[in-house]
């Protein structure tokens, strides 16, 4: 009876020490896979090592950019081909060191190493070097006007420390030995790493000595971060009050959050469009039932498609509200996007005048390959979908499956009629060019299963890179997306919307439209 | 008994190929880790590159006999998600996964043979009515259902117990424990309870079986005719004859908890090695599904040679057999 007691007396104590009001404890579907700044570039990581590490510049939550390491950039105005940074002064490593132009040569060349995640986005630079102290320049092989968007998510390490620990390489699986970097951190951040379990927990607090300490609320001191895999689970542990903050509130349940006291759900625009790629550039496709020709090279049939997809009804009933018709295939604050491209129309009757013309007034029938655990309800849409296309007589046999399994048939080129989904870390429309509508060659065009191949436009794209006068620039890129909204190779659907759950308490100036909170904006009361 | 054994452990280790042999053929289904591995701005030469680092363009067959010779020297590998060593991503999961078991077991042991003993002895009563119908819920609702209408019922609505994680662990020479602290306790409930409920039920059940079974026999009419008090006759010489087959279903079933953990640990978040054998599937992670798959089997076949062993310990039968040539 005693022991009882005791063991009462201390689960009471237990819930009464709850988390004192500058803790913040956070949750979402995955853990950042590793700590080591430069390899895997991906999301999730990224956001871990933002609370840690810097780049030189970042962008804000609103997606505008901002000096983190560096104060001043600019193209240098004798050489088109040099950008000259300036780096913030008196910055400090966790561990004391100071940050100097060495730690920025250092990690940029370390990140440009074969076995680094980072080296694409920085496959122009021919070289970096430090003028002085505080000042780096950035030689590329051509002048490239928009090198700083590729440097948001590029951090910089400490170069002792890491020669120090051993860790110059970038971790590489042949070598079967695990690295110090990718469980420890030694950043310039606002946040140092506590503990870390992967897949369980990780600790951070503030770190007292942050140079932003007067220009950032900074009022979060402590943060929890529970990867929670299960969506109802994750629901259930925000409603509880055992998390303050989940990433990925699931659309079902945004009701249920937000007619919670004490709980808020705050929307925003992803930079994440949602669209189905055609197989037009094959003579015949193998996913249908036309023999010895392709129905998607006829462009009528592409815009038959188009037309008959209702993006109205998915907003409505598959997405209940949480989407944004797409009528192109880049988020609305790409350079490049507008409003008029952005829309589209549905009208099944002219739709169907079109198959009729294009000789398939009979229909044919084709396979849709869909991912179902990638998208904010990726299968439904393409349930969706494949009710919209009969309406004009194609029959849709639906293939989903899971993304390892789904996105190797786009760049093994597999699959005729597929869904996909693309982010603009750049926030340029360069980016889409390149990797959706470039020819597939070489290091352009992988992500293109279209087939649709144009040496103009090809030529177009390329000029893109190194194309110095922005008028001219966007010009060119005007005159791509009339080439892409023409020739229908990509049906868009819609761009995703990002559902962030907080507990009332939990200040933020606005949801990330990359996804990525940064906890040095937040507000706590 | 030295032929036989040697025959059994021969037999054992060939199942273990064979389940190895079955997995890997499998692993090219799930789809290809390179594609999770890189970015969406990767090329095809990084893609054929690490293909080729990781053995990755070689027949299975070839990938199997290589994964073979490492796991023999005790090197499994490096998880393609978290690049660290399988070998210690599993040890430093294997706690989690082996309390909730050992809590889950206890748990559907002590209650499946209460309430066995009480629905035999009152089987007409009320209550034993309640629990056996209540027993039919445990046997047919879905393991991740119970799960998330505990975490509705005592996370959300009363707020008592958590509704994730293990709480706080207490580190003990390289196993870490939730015993130790409140939170770990109160942690330990729900996935517990999810977990055993299935076990429970199928104990209670057998148990109340065997009971009704024995209090049919004619030394229990006896004992009740020389006057013995009633609870000596149920818990003395009825409960005793009862518990032998309860044993035997009890230590197979051991193996199955920990095996099925997997799902009760994706709803709770319990970080063991069933969500890891989760996580490792959706990233294609095939060392780690490769190293689970493996000690599991281990596991199962292990259990079974030492039920087989004792079989043949303890039944003279068997050992008749041989000389009669095979069983």
């Amino acid at each position: 009876m005693k022991k009882t007691g005791i063991l009462a007396a201390a689960l009471l104590a237990s819930t009464s020490i709850g988390a004192s009001a500058e803790t913040i404890r956070w949750a979402r579907v995955g853990d950042a896979l590793t700590l080591d700044p430069h390899s895997q570039n991906e999301g999730p990581s990224h956001t871990m090592r933002h609370q840690m590490y810097e780049p030189l510049i970042i962008r804000d939550m609103s997606g505008a950019f901002q000096g983190a390491l560096a104060t001043d950039w600019a193209p240098s105005e004798s050489d088109p081909n040099v950008w000259t940074f300036t780096l913030r002064e008196g910055v400090k490593f966790h561990d004391g060191a100071d940050f100097t132009a060495e730690d920025v040569v250092f990690s940029f060349e370390r990140a440009m190493t074969p076995t680094s995640d980072m080296k694409e986005l920085l496959s122009s630079i021919v070289e970096v070097r430090a003028v002085d102290d505080y000042t780096v320049e950035f030689v590329t092989d051509g002048p490239n006007p928009i090198l700083p968007s590729n440097f948001t998510n590029l951090f910089i390490m400490d170069k002792d420390w890491t020669e120090a620990n051993n860790t110059v390489e970038v971790q590489d699986f042949e070598g079967g030995e695990i690295t110090y970097a990718t469980v420890n951190a030694n950043g310039t951040g606002p946040y140092r790493l506590v503990s870390r379990e992967p897949e369980v927990r990780t600790v951070l607090s503030i770190n007292e000595d942050y140079w932003g300490a007067d220009e950032f609320p900074l009022e979060v001191t402590e943060i929890v971060f529970t990867p929670i895999q299960n969506a109802a689970t994750r629901v259930a542990a925000l409603l509880s009050g055992e998390v303050d903050f989940i990433q990925d509130v699931p659309v079902q349940d945004l009701s249920r959050v937000s007619e919670t006291d004490g709980l808020r759900v705050e929307t925003a625009p992803q930079n994440r469009v949602i669209f189905f790629g055609i197989n037009m550039g094959a003579d015949d496709i193998e996913a249908d039932n036309v023999e010895g020709a392709n129905p998607f090279a006829d462009v009528r049939v592409r815009q038959a498609m188009n037309m008959a997809i209702n993006r109205d009804a998915i907003q409505q009933v598959v997405m209940r509200g949480q989407s944004q018709p797409a009528g192109m295939i880049a988020p609305p604050f790409v350079n490049g996007w507008t409003e008029e491209l952005d829309t589209a129309m549905t009208d099944v009757e002219a739709a169907k005048a079109l198959m009729e013309e294009a000789g398939y007034g009979d229909g044919f029938s084709v396979r849709l390959d869909c991912p179902n655990d990638r998208y904010i309800n990726d299968e439904a849409i393409c349930q969706a979908v494949v009710g919209m296309m009969a309406q004009i007589g194609i029959t849709v046999n639906l293939d989903a499956k899971s993304r390892a399994l789904h996105f190797p048939l786009i760049t093994d080129g597999l699959t005729d009629f597929y869904m996909l989904g693309w982010g603009v870390p750049t926030y340029d429309s360069e980016y889409i060019f390149n990797f959706l509508l470039h020819t597939r060659t070489g290091d352009r065009g992988s992500w293109n299963g279209t087939g649709f191949s144009n040496a103009e436009v090809d030529e177009m794209i390329v000029s893109l890179a190194s194309e110095t006068d922005l008028d001219v620039r966007n010009e060119t890129i005007a005159t791509i997306w009339d080439v892409v909204q023409t020739e229908t190779m990509y049906l868009p659907v819609h761009h995703q919307v990002l559902n962030w759950g907080l507990a009332d308490g939990v200040g933020i100036p606005q949801v990330d439209p990359e996804d990525q909170p940064k906890f040095k904006f937040f507000t706590m009361n | 008994m030295l032929a036989y054994t040697i025959r059994r452990i021969a037999q054992s280790i060939f199942v273990l190929f064979v389940v190895g042999l079955v997995a890997f053929s499998m692993f090219r289904f799930v789809g290809d880790p390179v594609d999770n591995m890189l970015g969406q701005e990767r090329t095809q030469e990084d893609v054929e590159r690490l293909r080729e680092q990781l053995g990755l363009d070689q027949p299975f067959i070839v990938q199997y006999f290589r994964f073979l010779e490492q796991a023999a020297q005790g090197n499994f590998g490096l998880s393609y998600r978290q690049g660290r060593p399988v070998a210690e991503i599993l040890l430093e999961r294997a706690p989690a996964t082996l309390e909730l078991a050992f809590v889950s077991g206890m748990m559907a042991l002590a209650g499946g043979i209460a309430l066995g003993i009480f629905t035999a002895i009152r089987r007409r009563g009320f209550g034993a009515n309640v629990v056996m119908t209540l027993s039919l819920i445990g046997v047919s609702l879905p393991t991740f259902l119970i799960g998330i209408l505990l975490i509705y019922l005592f996370s959300v609505e009363l707020g008592w117990l958590p509704s994730f994680g293990r709480g706080e662990v207490v580190e003990v020479g390289g196993w870490t424990t939730g015993f130790l602290t409140a939170s770990g306790l109160k942690a330990l409930i729900l996935p517990s309870i999810t977990l055993g409920l299935y076990q429970m039920t199928l104990i209670m059940r057998l148990v109340r079986t065997e009971m009704l079974e024995v209090l049919r026999m004619d030394y229990i009419r006896f004992a009740r005719a020389r006057g013995l008090r009633e609870k000596s006759i149920n818990f003395r010489h009825a409960l005793k004859n009862t518990l032998v087959p309860v044993i035997t279903i009890t230590g197979l079933q051991l193996g199955s908890i920990i095996a099925f953990a997997i799902i009760t640990e994706t709803v709770f978040q319990w970080p063991g090695v069933g969500l890891l054998f989760i996580n490792a599937i959706q990233f294609v992670d095939i060392p780690v599904m490769a190293a689970y798959l493996m000690l599991i089997s281990v596991m199962f076949v292990g259990i079974n040679l030492i039920v087989d062993m004792l079989y043949f310990a303890i039944d003279p039968r068997l050992r008749a057999d041989r000389t009669s040539g095979g069983h």
